[in-house]
């Protein structure tokens, strides 16, 4: 940004990105990226209009992998949408799980047992120790380090994906949460298994950290870059990382207390800078956090059943009403809110997705900054597709 | 927090002329929430925002709710004058007759938002806001001068559900294309029999390949198939 000055102004009220006054010399270029860019994470699309190299105006287009994930929900009963939710987000199906779980059980109150908790609080945190490892890897592949950095979050990631498959069957689409409590029970030899992993995971976040956090490239295009300040965050509806990455101190395993989050010791990094460092950082800081709570959790997991005995899978018809229920999930809030009219299926299903309400603010950032700074802010959003277009 | 009959005095004591109904849930969420009337929706919400103890500064979910026309069958107890025999002399007898009417009972769009408040760390409260009809009275005051995370969700609701959100600086369908002409999450919504069909602006394309192929072809132009 350094040499050209941008005239902003906001205009009245927060509806409106603010408007860039262009140079007025040579004409302005539309640019048409993706979908089918390689750094635009999947089918994403945005139009720039660009002032030389500075970006005056970013369109955002969605929709290319829109299959209204919403409307098969309502057509089917509550338990048969549960495979469904691994494909939102499916770099992380569990917490998806476990949201849509969350929901259900508000719906008709249900309680979920104490080692089921336990289980998915680890499940959790593994899978939000993965996300944030390949999402770095992802943001730093963006400027360029092709592949190296998210090689080494993809050889921890492996590990934790093991780990499902052995639980759960399957690396990516588990399928493993049930309204109550989980599927399969683990067993000792998993536990043992994770113990294992998450010992060494603490090795590879220093060793993350000292691959990235000073590197000179990784500080020149990330640091000032993206600037998000916390008034504007929270107006816009920005959650998870990004929101904490602005300051603002909001999490919701700490704000709800949902499952037995309040059981454990854990702090919430919060930046200071508001921009695309802060978010790298913040994001490596809870992997660190990620593993306090693993290593409280994993410590002794109470015995008993995984699943109320009362909850029912077939024929569960909830009475009618609606119920919101929310989750911090590894990108952001993702909640689910369902409507009941007493029969088997939901009258309404609504995912409420981290990722696509995120990039509300893509254009506030990525005004008055290059084109090269652009593919650096989308990296440090953190979004998958999946859940964008649904 | 306070309760939402607390939250619903405290609105009809400082915006005057709104208009505030409470809409229980029975179900053990207890998520209750608050039926605004769209012409103070706009100024309702600005309250609940800027008030200091509600604060309700984030604007989580925002979603949409088909309702469709509902046909409610009723027994309606009807007393009639009937013509009767009574000891052979015809005679006019009331009679109380159990009839079954129908009536139906129009339906609406509704756009429902989940508030919490991220510097009180309290929430959620639902708030919804319903339209006159399912056809052409489907606007509704758009709060993403309130909440700039409505942005999204407004243009989502308006692309899957067709309300027309009334002061929305961009509002585009945003999962479907822009030629699309329904609303898919509509309950009343037929699937198309032909998902592979799709106007195209290739379509002429292919209709003037069609016509130059039957035409007599002359030389320089190869001889398809």
């Amino acid at each position: 940004m350094s040499g050209v000055e941008t005239k902003t102004e906001r205009t009245a009220g927060w509806n409106r990105p603010p408007v860039i006054v262009p140079t007025g010399e040579g004409e302005l270029l539309e640019l048409s990226m993706g979908p089918h860019h390689p750094s635009t994470h999947g089918v994403f699309r945005m139009d720039l209009t660009l002032d030389g190299e500075r970006v005056v105006r970013l369109r955002p287009y969605f929709g290319y992998l829109h299959r209204n994930h919403e409307k098969l929900a309502e057509g089917q009963t509550y338990l048969a949408s549960m495979p469904y939710t691994d494909r939102l987000d499916y770099i992380c199906p569990l917490t998806n799980n476990w949201a849509y779980a969350l929901a259900v059980e508000k719906l008709e109150g249900i309680a979920v047992p104490e080692r089921a908790e336990y289980i998915r609080v680890i499940l959790g945190e593994l899978t939000r120790f993965q996300n944030h490892a390949s999402s770095i890897g992802f943001l730093v592949q963006e400027m360029g380090a092709s592949g190296t950095p998210l090689m080494y979050a993809f050889r921890e990631r492996e590990k934790i994906l093991d780990l499902f498959e052995e639980l759960t069957g399957a690396r990516m689409m588990c399928n493993y949460m049930r309204f109550g409590g989980c599927r399969v029970d683990i067993t000792e030899s998993w536990l043992e298994k994770t113990r294992k992993v998450v010992a060494g995971l603490p090795g590879f976040v220093d060793e993350y950290e000292a691959l990235l956090a000073s590197n000179e490239i990784l500080m020149a295009r990330c640091q000032g870059i993206g600037v998000l300040s916390p008034e504007l965050a929270v107006n816009a509806g920005v959650t998870g990382p990004m929101l904490r990455a602005s300051g603002i101190n909001y999490d919701i395993r700490k704000v709800d207390h949902y499952g037995i989050y309040d059981r454990f010791q854990f702090r919430v990094p919060l930046g200071e800078h508001w921009d695309v460092y802060d978010r790298y950082m913040v994001r490596m800081l809870e992997m660190r956090e990620s593993l306090r709570i693993l290593e409280q959790a994993l410590k002794e997991v109470p015995g008993g059943p995984i699943i109320d005995p009362k909850a029912k899978l077939r024929g569960f018809r909830p009475k009618p009403g609606e119920a919101y229920g929310r989750i911090e999930a590894p990108k952001g809030e993702l909640g689910f809110y369902l409507i009941s009219d007493g029969s088997p299926n939901p009258y309404r299903y609504r995912v409420r997705p981290p990722s696509l309400i995120n990039l509300t603010i893509l254009e506030d950032m990525c005004l008055g900054l290059n084109v090269a700074d652009v593919l650096v802010i989308f990296g440090s959003v953190d979004i998958v597709l999946g859940e964008v277009d649904r | 927090m306070k309760t939402v009959e607390e939250i619903k005095a405290a609105i009809e004591a400082a915006v005057p002329g709104a208009v505030v109904t409470f809409v229980p849930n029975p179900s053990p969420s207890a998520q209750h929430s608050l039926r605004l009337e769209p012409s103070s929706a706009v100024r309702v919400a600005e309250f609940l925002r800027d008030d200091p103890d509600l604060a309700f500064d984030y604007l989580s979910n925002a979603t949409g709710v088909d309702w469709p026309d509902k046909e409610i069958a009723e027994k309606v107890k009807v007393t009639r004058e009937v013509k009767k025999a009574v000891d052979g002399v015809e005679q006019t007898v009331e009679e109380t007759v159990e009839e079954t009417r129908k009536r139906v009972e129009p339906g609406c769009l509704e756009a429902v938002y989940h508030l919490y408040s991220v510097s009180k760390k309290h929430g959620p409260l639902v708030i919804r806001m319903k339209t006159a009809n399912r056809t052409d009275q489907v606007e509704l005051p758009s709060l993403t001068t309130v909440w700039r995370s409505a942005e999204f969700q407004e243009r989502e609701i308006f692309d899957l559900y067709g309300i027309a959100f009334k002061g929305h600086r961009d509002l585009r369908r945003l999962l479907m294309w822009d030629g699309f002409k329904d609303h898919p999450m509509r309950r009343d919504y037929v699937e198309p029999d032909d998902f592979e069909y799709e106007p195209t602006a290739h379509d002429a394309v292919l209709k003037r390949a069609q016509e130059h192929k039957n035409r007599d072809q002359g030389a320089g132009i190869r001889e398809q198939g």
